[in-house]
């Protein structure tokens, strides 16, 4: 009925599905496996302020500069589309709307997988191929909950905290290049966007989307790097799946979060 | 009464998906001694390393470690067990996020609540037994292969367990850290009272040092003695592996077609 290349076709569909689908327990497990074991990490809450330091601290510079930039392309842009409807004072309304609801998690979940995500997966990979994790096994040391859990709690305390920075730097920039360069009235800049955004609706919803992202970026970093190939090619490969499956996964969550938080038919 | 030997392993098969690695082992590690498991790569060596560690578990036979079989552990019995247990992997495996002091005090402050000064205390003396107590504050990277072994033996008798065990630990190695490796193990084995387990194929050094043979191939032990007795044995297989003869029992060639053929010459 079928010709034997189609055959051959939907049976590499069939497999690279089963594959996905065992993939995906595998990282759940993955993830059960993490929460159960992250005992260690509270007892001994060090651990985790040291992986924040490599994931959260060292992560910053690269964050606060680009919500400079973000919120002064934000400044530039929104005057031009205001000033076209006399409305430029709205324009402190619409540089934070923008970053605190949309632009500071998206954008700084995407920084955070590029810069800590992927170096996770690299470690981590890495400690697998040189038995650094065989090794802690052998000294009957799960490194389930001495090695993983701690990042995974880093990067979930992290992401909110660099996505608020995110929001801080680039309102900062939308006022240097609104008020400071062309010159908006600074009052109504900054009145108008204290009345306009709402801590719950605005701020909170921001701050449980960049929640969700952490845990993903988090979680999607330590699989990928747990998972890899002990070899230099399947470290390598792991880092950029990291890198793409965390970028479509941030995109894709924000979607849908987008719509459960959307509010206004 | 603890029973005579530490390790016992009766009647071991092991396959990786459908090839076999081991294939009805029977084995006995006596307390005290030191004991070499020796054969080409891909013998299975390594493989029954994990199966004592309790990486792996037989598919058929059992492995006895102090009188407990091993696959009847849970993951808890798994851990006690290997408190007692120190492993040197073959590259040391050092924790490349640690100095070396860190690497040699890892499982003290895992498994210890000790105070911090006598932590220091202990992995001075584990250091300085293998020589490199002035090297504390270094990194793993720092270290050269030789030093990354030796830093990895203190790490691995960090507890003062009472089975050491020994993944090549004398591959690629320069004669003198060679040497030097060589007479720590023997003499960690007598200080601590502890057994020894070596892993090898580095024939001489090992004839040299070791109380016992086991010699594996293809998963099967072909030959076992002390190391006069393998010097001395008939079997053709350790007489290559012993004289290091480059033709044997084990071909030099990888299994091909005839020669003429892949050259086209007919």
């Amino acid at each position: 009925m079928f010709s034997r290349g189609a055959v051959v076709d939907i049976r590499s569909i069939g497999h690279s599905t089963i594959d996905s689908v065992l993939r995906l327990g595998y990282a759940s497990r993955f993830l059960a496996l993490t929460v159960l074991g992250s005992g260690v990490s509270f007892r001994r809450f060090r651990l985790v302020i040291r992986e924040i330091y490599f994931t959260g601290v060292l992560s910053l510079i690269i964050i606060l500069v680009s919500g400079l930039f973000v919120g002064m392309v934000l400044g530039f842009q929104g005057y031009q589309t205001l000033q076209t409807y006399g409305s430029e004072s709205a324009l402190g309304v619409l540089v934070a709307l923008s970053l605190v609801r949309e632009l500071g998690p998206v954008v700084s979940a995407l920084l955070f997988a590029s810069r800590a995500g992927s170096a996770m997966t690299a470690e981590i990979g890495l400690m697998k191929a040189t038995e650094q994790l065989s090794a802690m096994e052998m000294m009957a040391v799960d490194p389930i909950s001495r090695v993983i859990a701690p990042r995974f709690w880093s990067g979930i305390i992290s992401m909110p905290l660099l996505a608020a920075m995110f929001s801080a730097m680039g309102v900062f920039g939308g006022y240097l290049i609104g008020v400071v360069l062309i010159g908006v009235d600074e009052g109504s800049f900054w009145s108008q966007m204290q009345s306009a955004v709402d801590y719950r609706e605005d701020v909170l919803n921001g701050v449980i989307k960049s929640f969700v992202f952490g845990v993903a970026v988090t979680w999607i970093a330590l699989f990928e790097g747990y998972d890899a190939p002990p070899t230099a090619e399947g470290v390598s490969g792991a880092t950029t799946r990291t890198v793409v499956t965390s970028a479509l996964v941030i995109l894709g969550l924000d979607f849908v979060l987008t719509a459960f938080m959307f509010r206004g038919v | 009464m603890p029973s005579e030997n530490l390790v016992e392993i009766s009647d071991v098969s092991y396959a990786y998906d459908k090839q076999p690695v081991l294939t009805e082992i029977n084995m006995v590690i006596p307390r005290g001694k030191v004991v070499a498991i020796m054969g080409i790569s891909g013998s299975g060596k390594t493989t029954l390393l994990r199966l004592i560690g309790g990486a792996m578990r037989p598919r058929r036979g059992v492995v006895r470690v102090d009188g407990r079989a091993t696959h009847e552990l849970d993951r808890e019995g798994l851990y006690r067990m290997r408190r007692r247990m120190g492993l040197l992997f073959q590259f040391g495996a050092l924790f490349t996020d640690m100095t070396v002091f860190d690497n040699v005090a890892f499982q003290m402050r895992e498994h210890t609540d000790l105070p911090e000064s006598m932590i220091r205390d202990m992995v001075m003396m584990k250091l300085n037994a293998v020589g490199l107590r002035g090297a504390h504050r270094l990194m793993p990277a720092e270290l050269s292969g030789g030093m990354a072994r030796r830093v990895a033996l203190a790490r691995a008798i960090a507890l003062d367990p009472t089975l050491i065990m020994y993944d090549e630990p004398f591959t690629g190695l320069d004669p003198i850290s060679l040497g030097v490796i060589g007479n720590l193990l023997r003499a960690l084995n007598s200080a601590l009272g502890a057994t020894s387990i070596v892993i090898t194929h580095d024939v001489q050094e090992a004839l040299d040092l070791v109380d016992y043979v086991y010699y594996l191939s293809e998963g099967v032990i072909v030959a076992q003695g002390t190391p006069d007795e393998i010097r001395a044995s008939p079997e053709p297989l350790v007489q290559q592996f012993v004289r290091g003869d480059i033709d044997g029992p084990v071909a030099f060639q990888y299994p091909s077609p005839e020669y003429g053929n892949d050259l086209r010459l007919h």
